[in-house]
């Protein structure tokens, strides 16, 4: 080969490669653009209502909460236009098989309840998100509710897929109650909706409840559609949230993320636009979901999201459709079968936004600020976690 | 009072183990007499030195020679005949503590192991530090210095024991200088060694050089690695199998061609603090001072001077995951440095196999990859059969007497052997969570 030769233009790697948006994307960009012009709320004086609600809150004086693993400064001493502020705490995704099975999910739902109930002070009450058990058996389920009964705060609970499609929730609602509940607690309306519906595949299929459960607890398999709150349960959530005033901030606890993410892991509400439609005429809200496993953060309109911690395993983040406020956390080191994995609490300000808490196990914890999400990520930027490096 | 009775005992004990261990090696004759904190004399730790290193200049065996001189050793400081005897006379030179009766081989014993058999050392008027003495053998070969690595090299290890209040005592580097900076023939070393008067940083320096001497990589595993099927019994061999499988020792002690000296270098809690009652208490008050913005000084204050040295790692890193993490030890020549953990708080190594069998101590900030091992009392004899397999060839009558000496100990006593967390009968924060009855 003649090495004077120039070089064919054709051969040369573009200098730029081509920014392809993923379907997803382009849809939910589509979406937000739609809402905006749709509703009611427009940003800045959504900003101007959270901003004007943290600095009172600072003036008031930060008080030092102190968490068993991280005294964390919390503002939230004074009463705000909500009430006095507050914090919970919650468990999620334990995915209990009996133990004889898998002794190591046993222990490390114990492991979160040990964190729980050292806190200090105690928070009003404990979350449960949801996927206690891992194929939804009795024995599960019973092995699950035996150990939070040890929670010394009052516990509130919500189903996940893995808790249902065994016998159809109707174990869980034997020891829990209903699915689809809502409750007061100073000055904010919580909500706890089951979101995991699936359109009947079946019976068609003929298949056994067996079946059937291990259909959904495949993540990604295909068989199954996608989850969704379904018709009756959204009318439930309107009737529900009729009489709740415009101002009355609300916390919404779903088990998947109400919101697109990531549809072949099922990272997916079908209908969540119908349903974030039925949340856009409140000020200030904020959905709380289980079943991504990892710390996951987003915000659409008005609504601010978590994720949160599993007990059980990490997942790894979807390949494509994250959320742009999402600072993600370490990636988990596989020779500790407890990283990435955690618990949490959520502190809830005195104008009913929230600070969200991380404790990842063996890490420093990450906190995701309301003051974050309300400035589209500009300030309060959560730290990324720290790892050593040589 | 209850530590200081329980240390003594532990020395006491330790006398008479070495009086039946070293007789034999190298046809050396032993005067079973003690100096000052119960080391061997310091002259008859240098004979037996001189017969482990025949040639202390030749590159060490066991480790590739470019990596040698291209990865170990310090730019700057490379050894010389020079450098290395200057350093080994101050290793052996009590004068550098303040009442005359500590050098640095009282706690790094050529013949105890290079440490000092003591679950703490002892340094001057008689003071129990915190912390057991770790080997000075391949200490050139870790990444860090100390149980919590706040010192990157042994020139900086070197320094620090001189001038702690309860080791060697010297208020400051003059004081410590005072001595031997007089001395003539000091003055002579010092400057054949780094052309320049004594002074306290090539001190450090020397030590270092000397200590990169101390390298014992030659065992029955390297050989049986080699390929000499023969060269470990049938019991290590299982016992390799199970620290590579169901034991997961490898997840921490990886030991290969390498990595020698089977540590990741890294910190890890794995409870031995936490069998201390305040533990949980003193990390909250560690993670408050760090809250309340204290300086490097007001931290290092409270680490000297309250127990929070049982925090570890976390003292140096500020760090959540190093709350109670020490550094994994090397496991070279593990049968002669006894006791172990960073507290010395186990005295064999069916302890230490105890102590992992049932997960750990269970504590909030425990390394997530300490878990219960369910390992069988066959199997535990097996890995610490295994472990026997790590000393030098160079010590294998002490290693066989160390053997013996433990297997009569783990036979009276296993204080931490507990069956139903091993077997997962019960888990770990099973009771704490459920109270004593645990799950049904």
């Amino acid at each position: 080969m003649n090495d004077k030769t120039p070089m064919n233009d054709k051969n040369r790697l573009p200098t730029k490669i081509p920014h392809i948006k993923s379907v997803e994307t382009r849809y939910l960009e589509e979406r937000e653009t739609l809402f905006r012009g749709l509703k009611n709320l427009d940003r800045r004086s959504f900003l101007k209502v959270s901003t004007g609600a943290a600095c009172a809150a600072l003036a008031a004086g930060a008080s030092n909460h102190f968490h068993s693993f991280l005294p964390v400064n919390v503002a939230y001493a004074g009463e705000g236009a909500a009430g006095p502020g507050f914090t919970f705490a919650y468990i999620s995704d334990s995915h209990l098989y009996i133990k004889k099975t898998n002794e190591r999910f046993v222990r490390q739902l114990l492991r979160a309840v040990d964190d729980v109930n050292k806190l200090d002070p105690q928070p009003d009450f404990v979350f449960y998100g949801g996927d206690l058990a891992q194929l939804g058996r009795k024995e599960e389920l019973d092995l699950g509710a035996q150990i939070l009964k040890s929670i010394k705060a009052p516990v509130h609970m919500m189903v996940g897929e893995h808790d249902w499609f065994y016998d159809l929730g109707s174990h869980w609602n034997e020891l829990f109650g209903p699915e689809n509940y809502s409750f007061e607690h100073k000055g904010v309306h919580f909500v706890v909706l089951m979101s995991v519906h699936e359109k009947d595949f079946w019976t068609p299929r003929n298949m056994t409840p067996e079946q059937r459960m291990h259909t959904v607890a495949g993540l990604d398999n295909a068989m199954q559609s996608a989850f969704e709150v379904g018709a009756p349960t959204r009318e439930w959530l309107k009737k529900d949230l009729d009489k709740v005033p415009k101002s009355t901030p609300v916390i919404v606890f779903s088990h998947s993320p109400l919101y697109k993410l990531y549809r072949p892991w099922n990272f997916w509400t079908d209908d969540a636009e119908d349903v974030q439609a039925i949340l856009q005429k409140f000020d200030r809200v904020t959905v709380l979901h289980g079943h991504t496993h990892q710390v996951l953060t987003n915000r659409i309109g008005n609504i601010q999201f978590h994720g949160m911690l599993s007990t059980a395993w990490p997942w790894p983040y979807a390949p494509q459709g994250m959320p742009a406020l999402t600072v993600q956390m370490n990636r988990p080191n596989p020779f500790d079968s407890n990283d990435g994995l955690g618990d949490g609490e959520v502190i809830v300000h005195p104008d009913g936004l929230v600070d969200k808490l991380y404790n990842l196990w063996n890490r420093n914890p990450m906190q995701v600020k309301a003051s974050y999400l309300s400035s589209g990520g500009k300030s309060d930027v959560p730290l990324a976690p720290t790892l050593a490096s040589y | 009072m209850k530590h200081s009775h329980h240390s003594r005992s532990i020395r006491a004990r330790a006398l008479v183990a070495i009086a039946v261990v070293i007789g034999g090696a190298f046809g050396v004759a032993w005067a079973m007499t003690t100096g000052p904190h119960g080391a061997m004399p310091l002259d008859e730790q240098q004979t037996l030195l001189d017969k482990l290193l025949a040639n202390p200049h030749a590159p060490p065996q066991g480790i590739d020679g470019i990596a040698w001189t291209t990865i170990y050793l310090p730019s700057g400081n490379e050894p010389t005949p020079d450098r290395i005897a200057l350093g080994r006379k101050l290793y052996f030179d009590t004068r550098l503590s303040k009442d005359g009766t500590v050098a640095c081989a009282t706690c790094h014993d050529v013949s105890r192991g290079f440490t000092d058999r003591r679950s703490v050392s002892e340094g001057i008027k008689d003071q129990l530090g915190k912390r057991s003495s770790p080997t000075t053998m391949n200490a050139a070969l870790l990444q860090s210095m100390f149980w919590d690595g706040r010192a990157p090299t042994l020139e900086d290890q070197a320094k620090l024991p001189i001038l702690n209040p309860v080791e060697m005592g010297h208020p400051d580097p003059a004081s410590a200088m005072a001595g031997i900076g007089t001395d003539p023939a000091y003055k002579d070393l010092f400057q054949k060694a780094y052309g320049r008067a004594p002074n306290y940083d090539d001190v450090g320096r020397a030590i270092a050089s000397f200590e990169r001497t101390l390298i014992f990589l030659d065992a029955p595993f390297d050989h049986y690695a080699n390929g000499d099927a023969k060269a470990i019994s049938p019991a290590a061999q299982r016992g390799l199998e199970l620290f590579n499988g169901k034991a997961r020792c490898v997840s921490c002690h990886m030991i290969n061609s390498s990595n020698p000296l089977g540590t990741d270098n890294l910190f890890h809690n794995i409870g031995v603090s936490a069998r201390k009652q305040n533990f949980e208490a003193l990390a909250q008050k560690g993670l408050l001072a760090i809250q309340n913005n204290s300086d490097e000084k007001a931290l290092d204050k409270l680490a000297i001077e309250t127990d929070l040295a049982e925090l570890g790692r976390f003292l140096v890193s500020r760090q959540r995951q190093d709350i109670g993490a020490f550094k994994t030890e090397q496991l070279r020549n593990v049968g002669l440095t006894a006791p172990y953990m960073h507290d010395g708080s186990l005295r064999t190594l069916w302890d230490v196999m105890d102590h992992y069998n049932k997960g750990g101590e269970t504590n909030a900030y425990l390394d997530g990859g300490i878990e219960p091992l369910n390992l069988s009392e066959e199997e535990i004899n097996d890995v610490v059969a295994f472990l026997f397999t790590l000393t030098d060839k160079r010590f294998t009558e002490q290693n066989e007497a160390a053997f013996r000496e433990q297997q009569a100990q783990a036979a009276k006593q296993r204080p931490f052997r507990d069956n139903a967390l091993a077997h997962r009968d019960m888990l770990p924060f099973e009771q704490r969570v459920m109270g004593q009855a645990g799950l049904k």
